[in-house]
């Protein structure tokens, strides 16, 4: 089975995030794989060592790409792509990427393409589903158990805290969401092997796109941080009374009855 | 090793010589390797080791092997077993990064500590291919656990003065060994201890004990005070029947195995201390900047602010000066050939060249984690006393630091020692230079210093070395073969020496990443490096003039001080000032950050 993962390198959830001139700062900041992509690459693992096969890593990255694409080698993936789009474009979005990807796999045999439900930066959930939308093949996202047994594959999929159990065959892409499987650390033994895995690094060139076939059809108009968090207010008295001053704060302060 | 050149250098070898940044090996140049392999240990611990210390600190043993095992799925117990025995044989800067990762464990980085290091190590060095064949490859995934046992009621650091004894049986098959082993680290669980008795009273010897071994057996759980998590109980052998192949290393040639393992101890403990020192500036720093008094963090309050730039300085030189050992023994490895590479007795040998660096390494390490946590405590206030805080723990696990793998004044003696014994065996020019230096000082004369960064403390880092061998020249010409009974003037020595071998390892480190990044980059790096080196200097005079006036007195002394204020002159630098710079990058990144 040829298994493809689709993996975006995201900011570390214990980094702290600021913002200068409209821009997030990320000098110095330490990167890892987004952390549902990571389920996405057990997941890939964990399906080829049943099935058989190869898993491919993909990412539309830069040139510090390469790190989370040996940590998914070093997890156990086969093989990695990093198409380096740094140099060519300067800001992409959710179509940007989805095109290129869809360029990548228009002359592969993609069995099974798996991505991260949504990426911890952005969480547009978008590149999957329009991935698989033009490449012509089936898809489902948030999945939390996937069981393939010839070209059937069945699964359950989270929707909203319900449970949605779906049959549908192959060639699929999916999403995953937490709760699928519980990502392995890299071993020792992976990562000294991981050196050794290939690692091919294209261009939007070595796809035949240019700059213009993939230019974003978003734009970013502003970046800001959420308010600061306020302390909080503890009230006093009998209930009776905390009853009445939290009606009348949730009222006339914070405005939402 | 990066752009590093493979210099060998000799060990105690930084006092009479000049080093350039490409000697030594800094953290800023691991590899991408190195930096996932100390990913996947500190995610291993935050993931799997950080929920259960409730447990590990109740005593649930269960879960200390439980967790052993998982960390040998991973290879975390393999990295210095050579691949013919299932290890990864990695170099010696992933085992220490693994090491460093730990720390974060409290307790159980001693439990992992004890197997990896002093419990398998033994093997991996002096081990016969019978030995290693047998023991290594279920040491290095865990199936088997190990520990180590030279500590006796009665002999702590006399540790040849050891009671427990070993004699062959008629048979010729077994040595029965008869005694008592102390304080030993994994012993609820531990499935092989390596034992030091003397064979018929006399040869101090080495033994692997197997725990199902008849006569073999344990006592009661010891209470502690700190490192709770980790088992320590007194191993107990009454007529226990050990396999005469079981016999490690040669009769009466234990004390080669311990000295070397003791080494390795020294530095492996010095650098979990550099990874608990980090944790205990990231307590604060997250503390003080939440904590509100007077409606303000108490992390803008400069003192506060004195007290993180402070540890933190600290960390850095003995973060820096730890790498820098392991960096000699990775260069001095690299010109064996794999041959000798597969012979554990010369990776021991290797690593044994830098007695003097791991034992500095271990005094100023460990007593920098004590004063952290000493710190760190007292920032958190009454809080901090309180068992909920993580700092109260780790407070209460630092302290044994300063006393296991030979008490940090053990360690402190060793130094002068070893470095006294290597100038009369012809190997350093120690005193040839403690000579020359004296006729210098007669006509020296101010030196200039650039105003280029760090010029400042390389000035203090010469002058600092010519103290060293200013005091340990008189020393060493007045009390000639009884300096040692000088403990006070040794002691300085020692802490003199420590003291420049840090604020080298700073210098050079930070040097080479301002090469490397640019000095902006590295400005975190520099304020610590002129902090350290300043107050290290400071302390390295304190103890110059203490040890003239010690060693010399009349007309002499008057003179050695006038010397002495020839090499201290220098327009020191603004501490206070660059304290503030430093506690600002680490409030804002809430964390010990360079």
């Amino acid at each position: 089975m040829n298994i493809y993962v689709l993996l975006k390198k995201t900011f570390d959830t214990e980094e702290k995030i600021a913002v200068s001139g409209g821009v997030i700062e990320d000098d110095g900041a330490e990167f890892i794989i987004n952390p549902y992509d990571e389920y996405a690459v057990e997941e890939a693992i964990n399906q080829r060592d049943a099935h058989g096969g190869e898993v491919t890593v993909v990412t539309v990255g830069d040139e510090d790409s390469e790190k989370q694409l040996r940590t998914a080698l070093a997890m156990g993936a086969d093989k990695a792509v990093l198409i380096n789009t740094e140099d060519d474009l300067e800001d992409g979005d959710q179509f940007t990427t989805a095109k290129v990807l869809e360029a990548f796999f228009a002359d592969k045999e993609a069995d099974l393409i798996l991505a991260g439900n949504v990426a911890i930066d952005e969480a547009s959930g978008q590149v999957g589903p329009r991935l698989a939308s033009s490449l012509g093949i089936s898809y489902v996202t948030t999945v939390t158990s996937l069981k393939i047994d010839g070209e059937t594959v069945n699964i359950e999929k989270d929707v909203e805290g319900d449970v949605e159990i779906i049959e549908t065959s192959l060639p699929l892409l999916v999403t995953c969401q937490q709760g699928l499987n519980d990502p392995r650390y890299p071993s020792l033994p992976g990562i000294m092997k991981a050196k050794k895995k290939p690692l091919e690094e294209l261009e939007i060139d070595d796809l035949d796109l240019d700059e213009d076939d993939v230019e974003a059809k978003t734009r970013t108009t502003d970046i800001f941080l959420p308010p600061e968090k306020e302390a909080g207010r503890v009230l006093e008295g009998d209930v009776q009374d905390q009853v009445k001053e939290l009606i009348s704060l949730l009222k006339n302060e914070a405005k939402v009855l | 090793m990066g752009d590093t050149k493979e210099k060998i250098f000799k060990g105690g070898g930084f006092l009479v010589e000049d080093l350039t940044s490409d000697d030594v090996i800094t953290p800023e140049d691991f590899t991408e390797e190195h930096k996932m392999i100390a990913k996947t240990t500190e995610d291993f611990v935050l993931g799997e080791v950080v929920p259960k210390i409730d447990n590990l600190e109740n005593h649930e043993f269960e879960h200390s092997v439980d967790l052993l095992k998982k960390a040998g799925e991973l290879g975390l117990l393999g990295a210095d077993v050579p691949e013919d025995y299932g290890g990864l044989a990695l170099d010696k800067i992933s085992s220490s990064l693994i090491t460093e990762k730990f720390s974060r464990a409290g307790g159980f980085s001693i439990t992992h500590g004890a197997h990896v290091g002093i419990g398998s190590l033994p093997i991996v060095f002096f081990g016969n291919a019978e030995q290693k064949e047998k023991y290594l490859p279920k040491l290095a995934t865990g199936e088997l656990l190990a520990a180590y046992a030279l500590t006796e009621p009665s002999s702590g650091s006399d540790a040849l003065g050891a009671k427990t004894t070993a004699k062959l049986n008629k048979a010729g098959t077994h040595y029965i060994l008869n005694g008592e082993k102390q304080w030993i680290t994994n012993s609820a669980f531990a499935d092989v201890f390596i034992v030091y008795a003397k064979i018929d009273g006399e040869h101090f010897s080495a033994f692997i004990v197997e725990r199902e071994y008849p006569g073999v057996s344990t006592g009661a759980e010891e209470k502690k005070m700190g490192i709770k998590s980790s088992s320590t109980r007194t191993l107990v052998l009454e007529d226990a029947e050990v396999p005469v192949e079981n016999l490690l290393g040669e009769k009466g040639r234990g004390h080669i195995i311990a000295f070397n393992i003791l080494n390795v101890g020294r530095y492996k403990l010095a650098i979990g201390a550099v990874g608990g020192s980090k944790r205990g500036i990231e307590l604060a720093v997250k503390y003080t900047n939440e904590r509100k008094q007077f409606d303000t963090p108490i992390s803008s309050f400069r003192l506060t602010q004195e007290k993180l730039a402070t540890m933190a300085a600290n960390t850095y030189a003995n973060e820096s000066a730890v790498y820098r050992t392991v960096g000699l023994f990775e260069q001095r490895m690299g010109a064996l050939t794999e041959e000798q590479l597969k012979d554990g007795r010369e990776v021991a040998r290797a690593i044994a060249e830098y007695q003097i660096e791991c034992s500095m390494n271990k005094f100023t390490a460990t007593e920098c984690l004590d004063y952290v946590v000493d710190e760190a405590v007292q920032l958190h206030g009454g809080y901090g006393f309180m068992q909920e805080y993580e700092v109260e723990r780790l407070y209460r696990d630092s302290r044994i630091n300063r006393i296991f793998e030979g008490t940090n004044e053990i360690n402190r003696l060793i130094v002068p020692g070893t470095l006294l014994k290597k100038a009369m065996k012809g190997e350093l020019p120690l005193l040839q230079q403690a000579q020359s230096l004296q006729e210098e000082l007669m006509m020296m004369m101010p030196e200039e210093v650039g105003m280029e960064p760090l010029e400042q403390e390389k000035h203090l880092l010469r002058n600092a070395k010519k103290m060293v061998l200013l005091g340990a020249g008189l020393a060493a010409q007045k009390y000639m073969q009884k300096l040692e009974n000088e403990q006070e003037i040794l002691v300085n020595l020692a802490d003199m020496t420590a003291e420049v071998y840090n604020m080298e390892a700073a210098i050079l480190r930070t040097e080479k990443a301002i090469k490397k990044s640019g000095e902006a980059a590295s400005k975190q790096k520099l304020l610590y490096t002129q902090v350290y080196a300043q107050e290290a200097f400071n302390r390295i005079e304190a103890d110059a003039k203490e040890t003239l006036i010690a060693v010399e007195e009349g007309d002499t002394l008057r003179m050695m001080l006038s010397s002495l204020r020839k090499l201290t002159r220098h327009t020191p630098t603004n501490v206070v000032a660059k304290k503030r710079e430093i506690a600002a990058g680490i409030i804002e990144e809430e964390k010990y950050t360079v």
